[in-house]
């Protein structure tokens, strides 16, 4: 993809104005490795090799090492069910750290994640709209919530207070754990989605 | 802690074992090994990103320079001092780390903030200040470095391909900027996993995970 065709993409295409749970496009401002050109080393990188249809997969395969380090990363903490906290509950964090940050791309998708793994749609919608979930939602819902944040803020306002508020809430050490893990994970990933791309409204 | 840290260490040192200070066979190693593959990799990354088998166009002593600038804008840390070590450890041009202290201080700021899409989102519009290296011993490509770092470290919102313009203007090749990108955000991870069990350190295993693990 030639740069000039990003601009006449641009023009065509509309960048959401808020935050949604529709499927959005992302597009590269930087040119991503060719498909075609992808070697056993980028595959090893991207892990999936499905993943290779992404622009996005495909422009970090540029350094497939460090990808495959984040990619098996990812993984671990979002996917391995062996204890901790439930997978809607890292990916309400996904979805919170995001919010924060500002990446309208990763938290579409860590709703739409956290909702499929049994997290409520009427509270994944609030906290998209306005950056908080409703007062009735469940305390340990607000928690998670409360505290990607926290280890979210620049510096780090994570402090002994909420693990005590957690334990108390019945949170395990292992679900603690994953909750950090989650949320400084989408402090990672946040930054290169903003950073390297744009996302768009998906065309009609 | 008695051994000084080195990516070189042999037995291997794990860095955030290092850093927070966790025994093997304590409680919070037990904890940290139940996610085993993320503890590794968490480590595997820091090395190919800090300490790479081959520099490519960013040099191994800029990118401890980026990595002690980051870890400093998050406050006076151990990861911070841990890495400005390793900067003066590492450095070939000589007196960058007190450079690199005075850039993280002068840089310390409050994130995330930045714009918005106009739109619904306006209201919550954050502004906050921007930051210019022009100290005359760091060069151009680690200057325009060191600025995109504080941009991603507290507002990348901002994000714009203007940023990334300014790096290609410097000599940073698409590749080059990948690395980096991927140094400045695995950061903002790695010093948050810091933290976090950093806290859970200070408090102690929560009642219950002690009786169990002493079943006299």
């Amino acid at each position: 993809m030639s740069v000039t065709e990003q601009t006449v993409s641009k023009t065509d295409t509309q960048e959401p104005d808020r935050f949604t749970k529709a499927q959005l496009d992302w597009h590269p401002w930087l040119e991503p490795l060719e498909e075609g050109n992808l070697t056993e080393a980028h595959y090893e990188g991207l892990v999936d090799r499905a993943r290779a249809k992404s622009p996005y997969f495909r422009l970090l395969a540029r350094d497939p090492e460090i990808l495959g380090a984040r990619t098996r990363s990812d993984k671990d903490i979002f996917y391995n069910v062996a204890g901790g906290l439930p997978r809607r509950e890292r990916e309400l964090a996904a979805t919170a750290v995001s919010r924060f940050n500002g990446c309208i791309y990763c938290a579409s998708v860590h709703a739409r994640f956290s909702e499929r793994q049994g997290g409520s749609p009427e509270a994944l919608a609030a906290l998209l709209e306005t950056g908080q979930l409703p007062q009735d939602t469940d305390l340990k819902w607000q928690l998670v919530e409360e505290i990607a944040r926290r280890l979210s803020e620049t510096p780090v306002g994570f402090s002994h207070v909420h693990i005590r508020v957690l334990r108390q809430a019945g949170f395990e050490d292992a679900e603690i754990l994953d909750l950090i893990n989650a949320s400084s994970f989408f402090n990672w990933a946040n930054r290169l989605m903003l950073s390297l791309g744009y996302p768009t409204l998906p065309s009609e | 802690m008695t051994t000084i840290f080195s990516f070189k260490a042999d037995p291997p040192l794990d860095l955030i074992d290092y850093v927070v200070g966790i025994d093997s066979d304590s409680w919070l190693d037990t904890l940290r090994r139940g996610r085993e593959v993320l503890r590794d990799n968490a480590q595997k990354s820091a090395e190919l990103l800090l300490n790479p088998l081959e520099d490519g166009e960013f040099l191994q002593t800029h990118r401890l320079a980026v990595a002690a600038f980051v870890a400093g804008l998050h406050g006076d840390t151990a990861i911070y001092r841990l890495y400005l070590d390793l900067l003066e450890r590492s450095e070939q041009e000589k007196e960058l780390s007190p450079v690199i202290e005075n850039l993280s201080r002068q840089g310390r700021t409050l994130g995330p903030y930045g714009a918005y899409p106009a739109g619904p989102l306006s209201g919550e519009e954050l502004k906050g200040s921007g930051f210019e290296v022009s100290d005359v011993n760091v060069d151009r490509s680690l200057a325009r470095a060191l600025e995109h770092a504080h941009f991603l470290t507290f507002h990348p919102r901002d994000a714009s391909v203007q940023a990334l313009e300014r790096l290609k203007e410097a000599g940073w090749t698409d590749t080059g900027i990948v690395t980096l990108s991927q140094l400045i955000s695995f950061l903002a991870f790695q010093i948050r996993v810091i933290h976090g069990l950093s806290v859970l350190r200070d408090v102690g295993p929560a009642a219950g995970a002690t009786l169990s693990e002493n079943p006299s």
